[in-house]
This record gives C-alpha cells, sequence and structure tokens, in this order.
C-alpha cells in the first residue's frame, strides 16, 4: 500500500530531518509511529498524506510512484486518506456535524445519504449532544473527538493520527483506540503517532520508533 | 466479536467497511440508536459569505461599470448623431452664387436655379433669399445688415432623391454655363472629416472601456487573493478532506460571480438611469451655450433601447470578466496551498 525507499526531506537548505527511510506499510496493518519530539514524526505523516514531496528517494502510495502525480491525482489519492492532526483543523462557522460530514460533502453526495451514519459516529465518540455546536465553544476534547470522526468517516483505506488521544482522558482514549483498531479490522491501515507509551500497551502492534531523523522498525 | 462486518464493544455495535462498497452504517449504536431528524439540515456554506470582503469589490466594480456604461453610452450616442449628420448632410448638395463685377446676382442665382432643377435626380431646390442670407451672417455681424454694401454670395440648398448617385460633373458644369462664378458643393471633405472625429470618438471609447476592464481584473484579482489568505485554513481543510482545486476554486467562485453582477448591476443601473434622465437634464441647461453645444454635439441626447441593452450586456460582460479573473487567480493561489 505505502513504500518509501531510501526517502530524505530536508526542509529549504536546512538539515535533513528525515533520512534514508526504507519501509512498507502493507494493507490491512496497524501499527504506532514514536520517537522523541522534534524526531520528525508529523513530517513523515506529511510525507504520507503528501503534503509534502522528498527532497530525495521514492515513494509510493497506492502502487503511484507521488513525484509523478498531477494536483488532481494527488486530490483523489487524498479521498483514500484519512489525517487526525495535532492542530484538529476544524472549520469554525461550521457545526460539528458539519464538519464530521465534510468528506462526504467533498465527494458530492446527498446529506440524506450521509446522515444517520454521521449522527451515530458523533453518538459513539461521545459527541451526540454537540452535534449543533460550533468548533470554538467545544473543549480540546471534543474538538479531538471530532477531528477523529471526520478523519475516519468516510472509511478510508489509510488512516494517520497524529497525537490522537493527546487531549482526552484515558478512559476516552481507550474508547478512540478502540474505533481505531476496529477500522483496522475492517480493512485500514493505520499509522498513530504518538509518545504515549500507555496507550501504545494497550494493543500489541507493529512499531516505527524515529531517532535522530532515521527510521526502526520493531515488528 | 466480529459478526459479518460488525463488531459488537460494549459501547454498541460497529459496521467497518469501504465507502465504495454496498455497506450499513460505520457506527451502530445497537439499542441506543439514535433518533435521526427526518428532515434535511440547513448545511453551512463551506466558505462563508461574510469571510469575503465584498462590499469594496462590489463598489469597485460598480464604479468600474458604471464608467463604461457611461462611455459606451456617449460612445454610441456620438456615433448615432454623427450617422444623422451624415445622411442629412449627404442628401443635400450645396450651390454657391459669388457676386462679380458687371453681374446681377438675383439674376445668376434664380439662372443657376433652374439649371441645378433640370438636373435628374434634384427633388427640390431651395434658393436662400437676400433676408435668409442676412440671417445666417448675422451671429457675426449683427443685425441690420445690408447686403448690397458687401460682396456676399447667395446660397441655394438642393435636396438630392435618396439613393440617386447624381451626376455631379454634369452638375458643375451645367450651373458655371448658368452662372460663371457659381461653385457646387456635396459636402464630401466635411463629410470625411466627421467620419474621422466619429472614428476617433469610438476609439477613445474603447481605449477608455480597455482601461476601464484591466483596472477591473486588477481589482478582482487583488481582492481573491485577499479573501483566499483569510480563508487559507478552510482550503487547507479542504485539501485534507480530499477537495480538488477546481472543487475549491466553485466554492469561491460563486461568491465573486455574485458579487460582480451586484457591482455590475448597481454600476449598470444608475448609468442607465443617468442616461434615462439625460433628455431632462439636458433640458435644464437649454438656452445657454454649454447646452446648445451639447445638443448640436449629441442631439437629443437620449439612448436607443438597442443602447440600453448594450449596457445591460455589457454589465453582465463585466460580471463575467469578474469571475474570470477571480477563478484564474483562485487557481493560481491554490498551487501555493497545500
Amino acid at each position: 500500500m505505502v513504500r518509501f525507499e531510501n526517502v530524505g526531506l530536508r526542509y529549504g537548505l536546512g538539515p535533513e530531518i528525515l533520512r534514508d527511510l526504507s519501509f512498507a506499510i502493507p494493507a490491512h496493518s496497524f501499527q504506532f509511529l514514536t520517537g522523541p519530539s522534534g524526531a520528525g514524526k508529523t513530517s513523515l505523516l506529511k510525507l504520507l498524506f503528501l503534503s509534502l514531496r522528498p527532497t530525495r528517494g521514492l515513494v509510493n502510495l497506492f502502487g503511484h510512484d507521488v513525484s509523478l502525480l498531477g494536483k488532481d491525482q494527488i486530490a483523489d489519492l487524498r479521498k483514500r486518506i484519512g489525517i487526525v492532526l495535532q492542530d484538529f483543523r476544524l472549520l469554525d462557522h461550521m457545526t460539528t456535524y458539519e464538519n464530521v460530514a465534510l468528506p462526504f460533502r467533498v465527494m458530492g453526495r446527498e446529506e440524506s445519504s450521509y446522515r444517520k451514519e454521521v449522527i451515530d459516529l458523533l453518538k459513539w465518540v461521545g459527541l451526540g449532544e454537540r452535534m449543533d455546536a460550533l468548533p470554538p465553544i467545544l473543549s480540546g476534547g471534543e474538538k479531538q473527538r471530532a477531528a477523529i470522526a471526520r478523519a475516519v468517516i468516510s472509511r478510508p483505506h489509510l488512516l494517520l493520527a497524529d497525537e490522537p488521544t493527546g487531549n482526552v482522558d484515558p478512559t476516552l482514549g481507550r474508547r478512540l483506540l478502540r474505533l481505531f483498531i476496529e477500522l483496522n479490522k475492517s480493512g485500514t491501515a493505520v499509522i498513530i503517532a504518538t509518545h504515549d507509551m500507555t496507550l501504545m500497551d494497550q494493543y500489541d502492534a507493529r512499531r516505527l520508533v524515529l531517532h535522530q531523523g532515521r527510521l526502526h522498525i520493531y515488528e | 466479536m466480529m459478526q459479518g462486518g460488525w463488531c459488537c464493544t460494549r459501547d454498541g455495535c460497529i459496521s467497518m467497511s469501504r465507502t465504495d462498497q454496498q455497506h450499513g452504517p460505520l457506527v451502530d449504536l445497537g439499542r441506543e440508536r439514535p433518533q435521526v431528524p427526518a428532515r434535511a439540515r440547513n448545511m453551512s456554506p463551506i466558505v462563508p459569505r461574510g469571510s469575503i470582503s465584498g462590499s469594496a469589490l462590489v463598489a469597485v466594480v460598480a464604479i468600474m461599470t458604471f464608467l463604461a456604461s457611461i462611455t459606451t453610452g456617449t460612445v454610441l450616442l456620438v456615433s448615432a448623431s454623427a450617422a444623422e449628420w451624415q445622411s442629412e448632410v449627404a442628401s443635400e448638395i450645396t450651390v454657391q452664387v459669388r457676386p462679380a463685377p458687371g453681374r446681377d446676382i438675383e439674376r445668376d442665382s434664380t439662372a443657376v436655379a433652374d439649371a441645378v432643377r433640370a438636373q435628374s435626380g434634384i427633388v427640390e431646390v431651395r434658393p436662400f433669399s437676400r433676408e435668409e442670407s442676412a440671417k445666417l451672417l448675422e451671429p457675426w455681424l449683427g443685425s441690420g445688415l445690408s447686403l448690397d454694401e458687401l460682396p456676399v454670395p447667395r446660397i441655394l440648398i438642393a435636396r438630392v432623391q435618396p439613393g440617386y448617385a447624381v451626376d455631379l460633373e454634369a452638375l458643375r458644369r451645367r450651373v458655371t454655363q448658368a452662372a460663371p462664378t457659381a461653385s457646387v458643393d456635396d459636402h464630401r471633405a466635411w463629410i470625411e472629416r466627421m467620419r474621422s472625429m466619429t472614428g476617433a470618438t469610438v476609439v477613445a471609447g474603447i481605449g477608455i472601456l480597455a482601461l476601464v476592464i484591466v483596472a477591473t481584473i486588477i481589482s478582482v484579482s487583488f481582492a481573491t487573493r485577499g479573501a483566499m489568505a483569510a480563508n487559507r485554513p478552510i482550503v487547507e481543510v479542504l485539501h485534507f478532506v480530499g477537495a480538488g482545486d477546481r472543487y475549491i476554486a466553485n466554492r469561491f467562485l460563486r461568491h465573486f460571480l455574485r458579487l460582480g453582477l451586484e457591482g455590475g448591476v448597481i454600476g449598470g443601473g444608475i448609468a442607465m438611469l443617468v442616461f434615462g434622465f439625460s433628455e431632462s437634464i439636458a433640458s435644464w441647461f437649454s438656452g445657454t451655450p454649454v447646452g446648445d453645444q451639447f445638443a448640436a454635439l449629441l442631439g437629443t441626447f437620449s439612448l436607443r433601447p438597442s443602447g440600453y441593452l448594450a449596457l445591460a450586456v455589457q454589465a453582465v460582460v463585466i460580471a463575467a470578466i469578474t469571475a474570470w479573473a477571480s477563478r484564474r487567480t483562485l487557481f493560481a493561489t491554490l498551487n501555493d496551498i497545500e
């Protein structure tokens, strides 16, 4: 599904922050991406999400060499990827419901065709009562859950999550992990970037550890 | 416990299958199934209307459309008046009989009038009498003028049958035989000057229109860049959820097309009102030297229905140019936003 070969990344003329990354993310796999702060976890997620291009090496995503892709093809591939970012990126003028339904809206689906699905998911992540609330009045944890719901609502082939349980209590953290695991069991490859050892200890999965720009894999 | 794509947990049952397959819901709450509202929700626009500072752009487009409409209207008025003058002047021939020592100008005038009448294609000949000639000179020489003291030529106006090409050479020969001091003027030189002046007016109008359109495009491009900068977070999120540039651009384009149409309707509407009331406005100035000059140049100062149609089409074209300029800038800006 995803293949990196000798990938390097630098910002401008700065030092290379990711070096010689070679790994594969098989379909249906589940992995944690971890490492100290500043190790390049978010940059690696951005490479996987095609919002950054590598300065060297080959990135192959869903069978496509990303260096050869045009903007429209990248947009099509992104429809198969869900992403949860640390800063949530919710649209402040839209309700929680509308934010979560946004991927369906962009796909051009009728509101009636996905309404129940979105409401069910919002209830499941504990936002049933906050459906019509605007993001500025949501707590950090609620925003995080809304961002996760938006990322998983279209059941992507690949889910990227950057510290998805950073702002929620342990109980809700476990519940969200359960959601990711069930999503993975249904066929979605999941990559969760986290510092949270407790979270990683709750599920036996492959670990990708970034250290000083290099990747170490523990199966 | 997994059951045919369904997973049951303490929190409820979750159905997991791809969006591109026929499937049930992602999450099923089992016994706690929520009540789904029957009516569709009113979805917020993806790009909120208030996020694009439209009033300034509407004002710019309205001013530009107004200036463009005034320019076009004036060019249409001048062209119509010029065409009218040309057709009037081209249907007349002026014969001038100059006084000469030893010749009776009255008799020469009568002889020339008879000669012109005999020419085929001439339907009417009107000689100006002594009094009428004196009247023509009154603005320059004052009233109470005695033509006997001045060598003032006598004028005859011959009206040509519409569509008939008069043999001018034959007419000149005929007129010269009747009175050697007579000359024929078919106003060709004057018509040529009129044609040049009308052409220059149209070219100047097109130049002003081009400048107005360029200024509109530049203003709209700046406004679009500003709107895109203000809405950058929205664009980024839309990219995250897989929206292509065309989809995103269309969300913004609707706003700019609406703003362009609003500006076009306001500017074009005011210009039409100005032309609509121009006759009344012109009447306030009638009798004044300025008013008379304008009346001479632009006639009744009123546009024909086709002129109003041209202004309406122009307002729509300016709105379309606004949308086009906005779209062009949108795609250029989207390339810079990941």
